[in-house]
């Protein structure tokens, strides 16, 4: 394979590209272009030219320089689907797809709901989460699929609990935002459910305007900066941003621990080790895997090649937390490794603002599974398992397991 | 080492305090990052690089020369 750095798209690449035998590893076509150089010329499905980065430090350039735009209304931003710029003209964009100032106005009347402090305090009602959702599944005896009974419900409760979401309507809640992210759903479904939750939610932003509360729907309301319909759209928006992301992660991370005994054993003889094992397994399997998309909003000298303003680069952070400058012996899990540098929430001014509370839950998720189910195994053959490749947040569908 | 933050840079994602908590925090309502201290012990000034280097917005500058 030869990079193309002119401005030809290499043939051999596609977005997204096959993922290959190993579900953990990036796909070997990436892989493949990366040994050859870290800036790739690739097509996308519509045809267009974009630029792959496969490299961390080039990935990390990118994302922390402000002459590359997260706006999809900037001509020649790279859409990952049909789908993706369809929903451009149907919503109206919240602040991971706007730029400064405004994307800073609107994040910063959330990140105090995400200081370290907070969330360490919200620990002990994570952890009762947790063990009522282990409690159910192994009350109702396995083979279970760990995904449905453990790994989505957690973080949807989680979710219920930081925007202040009565216990009495937690169901509600749950099957609402199951539909809203299933493959299983029509779009008809989708919309109904997506038009119910932010129904829900302006009025329960409503009601937390008249009865103030310490949730993050109830502060945002009280800062009066935002109405009724903005403050329930964040709601949606931190239920879409850390609900699928958080529960795939426990799943896939539990299925990369099933297949490396010896890592599971370690962090078992040592819980101290969870920390950063969570980090190696967010860098290991880094779910946002079809590349975190950017414009050029000027010319950008990036290592001697010249990216034009209006050109569209993708930023593969997969190939990068991979990236042997940086992570020596990368394609093996260590959870004894310094993993973070890694690229899996991002970098630059759009890096996750809910990454203490996603490490909380899946530090607490994680280790308690460890240590409650010490005989967890996969309850089919690994062979049989099926991975969410094509859908926007990588995964396995179903994770069958015993104990 | 002297350490400076440029809080319009911060978007409080928080790596500084997870990283160095004893020189980084975070203000209770606008998350956005505090010095609890600009100048480091020498036991905590490799995490202080470590968190300039994290920092998304690039908050965070350590300064060498008078130490």
């Amino acid at each position: 394979m030869t990079t193309v750095a002119n401005g030809e798209a290499d043939s051999a690449l596609a977005v997204p590209a096959d993922r290959g035998t190993c579900p953990f590893a990036p796909p070997p076509a990436y892989e493949q272009a990366h040994r050859a150089g870290p800036i790739n010329r690739v097509s996308l499905w519509d045809g267009s030219p974009c630029w792959l980065l496969t490299g961390h430090r080039q990935a990390r350039f990118v994302l922390g320089d402000r002459r590359f735009s997260a706006d999809a209304r900037v001509p020649g931003f790279p859409f990952l689907s049909p789908g993706r710029r369809e929903l451009l003209d149907r919503t109206t964009p919240t602040f991971i797809r706007l730029d400064d100032p405004e994307h800073s106005r609107q994040r910063r009347l959330l990140t105090g709901d995400f200081i370290i402090k907070r969330v360490e305090a919200m620990r002990p009602q994570i952890q009762q989460i947790v063990d009522e959702a282990l409690d159910r599944m192994v009350a109702h005896g396995g083979p279970a699929d760990l995904v449905r009974e453990y790994a989505l419900p957690v973080p949807s409760l989680v979710i219920c609990l930081l925007l202040g979401v009565p216990y009495a309507d937690h169901g509600f809640f749950q099957a609402q935002s199951q539909t809203l992210l299933s493959l299983n759903s029509s779009l008809a479904e989708v919309d109904a459910a997506q038009h119910a939750l932010n129904s829900y939610l302006v009025e329960l932003a409503g009601r937390k305007q008249r009865e103030p509360d310490e949730s993050v729907l109830g502060r945002l309301v009280a800062k009066g900066e935002v109405t009724l319909e903005e403050a329930a759209a964040m709601g949606v928006l931190l239920l879409v941003a850390g609900h699928e992301t958080t529960a795939n992660m426990t799943a896939l991370g539990t299925l990369a621990l099933l297949q490396n005994p010896e890592q599971a054993e370690r962090l078992r003889a040592d819980p101290s080790l969870i920390k950063g094992a969570v980090e190696e397994l967010l860098r290991y399997l880094t779910i946002v895997h079809l590349g975190i998309p950017r414009v050029a909003l000027e010319d950008v000298d990036l290592d001697g090649t010249l990216i034009r303003a209006g050109d569209g680069v993708l930023c593969m952070a997969s190939t990068a937390n991979w990236d042997e400058e940086v992570f020596t012996g990368g394609d093996r899990l260590d959870v004894t490794r310094d993993a973070r540098r890694h690229l899996a929430f991002g970098f630059g001014i759009h890096q996750c603002l809910g990454q203490p509370l996603a490490r909380a839950e899946l530090q607490i998720a994680l280790q308690t599974l460890l240590e409650r189910l010490p005989e967890l195994r996969l309850a089919v053959p690994f062979e049989d398992l099926r991975y969410r490749s094509d859908m926007l947040v990588y995964g396995v569908h179903e994770l069958p397991v015993t104990w | 080492m002297h350490v400076t933050i440029d809080q319009d840079r911060c978007c409080g994602a928080g790596q500084c305090v997870l990283t160095a908590p004893t020189v980084f925090d975070q203000g209770d309502d606008d998350g956005l990052v505090r010095l609890r201290t600009d100048r480091p012990e020498p036991a905590v000034q490799s995490d202080v690089r470590l968190a300039a280097a994290l920092c998304p917005g690039g908050a965070i500058t350590v300064h060498d020369s008078n130490t």
